[in-house]
């Protein structure tokens, strides 16, 4: 009925159409497992199902609440209504200070206590990462 | 003071002239002459000499610290080395957005000047499409981002530039990054103008490759140097985050890559015409993204020197008109040409380039959703998240495996049809690679199948280009850039299994004690710089071989802006690189050590400036052809 041209073009189109809709479809899946949330003190403490997955805290260090010892960094994060205890093993970047915003990346271990994996580096003294900026202003 | 007042003006002349060159510029398209208006050339002369004179009234400026502009004050200090003085030109806002003008001015003349062979109407439309960049981009300059604005009363000292901006690669980054993403502009008004003249043909992509490659090989480098930086400033010892910012300027790199290969099936065969016109229309867009992105505040990092709002809506405003303008040139105007050769047999180069392009537009929405993604989300439900590695690991390494092996045969192949030769020979090879492979990946805590198909496939288009390059026949600048991308994939992966790492705390004159090594803490010393005091760290490392070797990280602490940064320590060798990070919790005795093996890292960088030359390459031949 067609010609063999018409056909071809036709496989052609609906191959293409398959790898794009397959490719989106991987795409998002894999964005659905592999996005961190932010959170908030505030917003763990009022968790009705602790999350397994990764998850970033955000807020102040709590002044005076820093300790160091030879394995581990242990300090809290506090959004000023809340607060978690994090306990950390690794690098601090630079600007990790009592009393100044920090961004915590890791895994609840219940609602007071998080286990941070990675805590995130800033650049400058100025700056607040987005995250903090929400979790102050709902203070 | 006066500097700034030259500047200033510069500028504004510039603008008028953009006016005058594109009032001259249209005249000239109707008028029967076969040479261009010699105005035309005066004038985008002009046009690029009055931004160059702002341009260095600014650098003036900066280099004899004068604080009445406010530019200047925000970004600069007295007792900064005078080499920062003079790279802070382009390390804030308004100084970096008139690089971007000036290398927008640059190219078109040089552009006009080397262009004397093209057709007469597809120089003035290209340089009217041009004009229409530059002018948008003088109003964004003189209206939101004026870099010569004054300050009273004029104050004694300058804020200083971020400390970790001082650093050579960082330097130069922006330059050279800009040249890439600058130059895909002049491909952008190129192709308008071919379409609108009905000149995308061969000669066309003969004359557009160039320019092509140009952009190219400046952002590869340009991403390079930013990922070094990356590398031994921030102290993670990563050279790749899956930033936002970072992405972004892989996003035109990919396109560019795509259209590069997708160009000389164009200039051979006369196909693709409509999709090199949507690649090259893409590059400069993804550029501009980039732009508006980082500009604008949207994405926080270093790149963020001032939330602006207005700066971002401008951009915005700027960049739809601009998308909207080249899409509808190209659906009215692009006639798909119609010819007898276009049939080509599956297996051929056409096919190939084909699935080089489809590969990269993978990669390219990968990376586009998992950065935009995360903004999206924020404006609709205001649900802060943050896409990371994993995300990108998992949708791209599993992909390299079958774009790995079409570049063994793909670059084999011929012209319209083609057959494999030497089977025997590449069968021998893949089994070589898989077992080769095989052997290394075990010894190591990894999926064994993955890593032993990744590391074997890599190793496979590593050896057939190795042997390439004995064939007498072969294409040099292809053959160079595909072995650096073997020896990059490789390196990278080597290096992403055998990298170690440990971190600890430790306090001055302990030892620590890890798997088969020492790490002894053995002083600390404290220096003092014109703008910076420092703590050096003096370690020696006993690592699991035996070697003995000292490293002496250092914490800065910048005296305007107060900040500490620290600096790594790394030996690097050509076979691995030792990393050590020192860092301090203030006012605690412990320092925070983070001591990193990571084997091949020299290799990573090798690899991608053998990409870049295989650029080079293209390029001279290109030239020398006409």
């Amino acid at each position: 009925m067609y010609g063999k041209k018409v056909k071809l073009r036709f496989l052609f189109l609906v191959l293409i159409l398959l790898t794009v809709i397959l490719s989106v479809f991987l795409i998002l899946q894999s964005l659905k497992e592999n996005v961190v949330y932010f959170q908030s003190p505030s917003e763990i403490k009022s968790l009705v199902e602790l999350d397994k997955n990764k998850i970033r805290v955000g807020g102040m260090v709590k002044m005076q609440s820093v300790s160091v010892n030879s394995k581990e960094i242990n300090f809290i994060i506090t959004d000023f209504k809340n607060e978690i205890n994090v306990r950390y093993s690794g690098a601090v970047p630079n600007l990790f200070e009592e009393g100044k915003g920090v961004v915590a990346e890791g895994f609840l271990k219940d609602r007071n206590y998080f286990m941070a994996t990675k805590i995130l580096a800033k650049h400058d003294e100025n700056y607040m990462p987005p995250e903090v900026k929400k979790a102050i202003g709902e203070k | 003071m006066l500097a700034s007042q030259i500047g200033y003006y510069s500028l504004i002349l510039g603008l008028i002239f953009s006016f005058t060159l594109s009032f001259f510029a249209t005249k000239d398209l109707t008028s029967p002459s076969k040479k261009i208006d010699q105005n035309i050339i005066v004038l985008s002369f002009l046009q690029f000499f009055f931004v160059v004179v702002s341009f260095l009234c600014l650098i003036f400026s900066f280099v004899n610290s004068d604080f009445s502009n406010e530019t200047v004050f925000n970004n600069s200090h007295t007792t900064k080395p005078l080499f920062y003085k003079i790279s802070g030109t382009w390390g804030n806002h308004e100084g970096s957005l008139l690089l971007w003008l000036l290398v927008l001015t640059l190219f078109i003349f040089l552009f006009i000047i080397k262009s004397i062979n093209q057709p007469k109407k597809y120089r003035i439309s290209t340089l009217l499409f041009q004009q229409i960049i530059i002018i948008g981009f003088f109003l964004f300059v003189l209206v939101t981002s004026n870099p010569f604005i004054y300050v009273f009363p004029v104050p004694n000292e300058g804020l200083g530039l971020n400390p970790i901006l001082q650093d050579p690669a960082l330097a130069i980054h922006p330059p050279i990054l800009y040249l890439g993403y600058v130059g895909s502009s002049i491909i952008f008004s190129a192709a308008l103008a071919a379409v609108i003249q009905n000149y995308i043909n061969s000669e066309w992509a003969k004359h557009i490759k160039k320019w092509v490659l140009i952009s190219w090989i400046f952002l590869s480098i340009g991403i390079m140097l930013g990922s070094i930086w990356a590398y031994y400033e921030l102290g993670w010892g990563g050279f790749w985050f899956w930033d936002p910012v970072e992405n972004v300027s892989l996003m035109p790199w990919l396109t560019l890559t795509a259209l590069l290969h997708c160009i000389l099936v164009l200039e051979r065969r006369l196909l693709l015409t409509s999709w090199v016109v949507i690649l090259s229309i893409a590059s400069f867009t993804l550029s501009m993204c980039g732009t508006f992105l980082v500009r604008s505040g949207i994405l926080n990092s270093v790149h963020t020197f001032a939330n602006d709002p207005a700066r971002g809506i401008f951009i915005l405003i700027f960049l739809f008109i601009l998308i909207f303008l080249s899409l509808g040139i190209f659906f009215i105007f692009h006639k798909e040409q119609y010819k007898d050769n276009k049939n080509f047999f599956w297996l051929s180069k056409e096919t190939s380039i084909l699935l080089n392009n489809w590969f990269m537009m993978y990669f390219l929405s990968v990376v586009l959703i998992g950065t935009v993604y995360p903004i999206f989300l924020d404006v609709i439900s205001s649900d802060k998240i943050s896409v990371g590695p994993p995300f990108y690991h998992k949708l791209i390494i599993p992909f390299l495996v079958p774009f790995l092996i079409f570049m063994v045969f793909g670059s084999r192949l011929k012209w319209i049809k083609s057959e494999i030769s030497n089977k025997n020979l590449l069968i021998i090879f893949f089994t070589i690679s898989i077992t080769i492979s095989f052997l290394v990946t075990k010894n190591f805590q990894v999926d064994l199948f993955l890593y032993t198909i990744l590391i074997g496939t890599s190793l496979f288009l590593f050896f057939t280009t190795t042997v390439e390059f004995f064939n007498k026949k072969k294409i040099l600048s292809q053959t160079v850039a595909h072995f650096g991308f073997s020896l990059f994939i490789l390196s990278i992966l080597l290096n992403s299994i055998t990298s170690s790492e440990v971190s600890t705390n430790m306090k001055v004159g302990e030892r620590y004690n890890y798997e088969g090594g020492e790490i002894f803490f053995k002083k600390i010393e404290e220096k003092k710089e014109k703008n910076f005091n420092s703590i050096v760290g003096h370690f020696k490392i006993t690592d699991n071989r035996g070697d003995i070797f000292n490293l002496k990280p250092e914490l800065r602490v910048y005296n305007q802006p107060i900040i500490i940064t620290s600096e790594a320590d790394i030996k690097t060798t050509l076979l691995k690189d030792n990393f050590l990070v020192m860092n301090t919790v203030k006012g605690n005795e412990y320092f925070n050590i983070r001591y990193q093996v990571k084997p091949f890292m020299l290799w990573i960088w090798i690899s991608v400036l053998l990409i870049s030359l295989g650029g080079m390459i293209s390029f001279l031949r290109a030239k020398n052809e006409k």
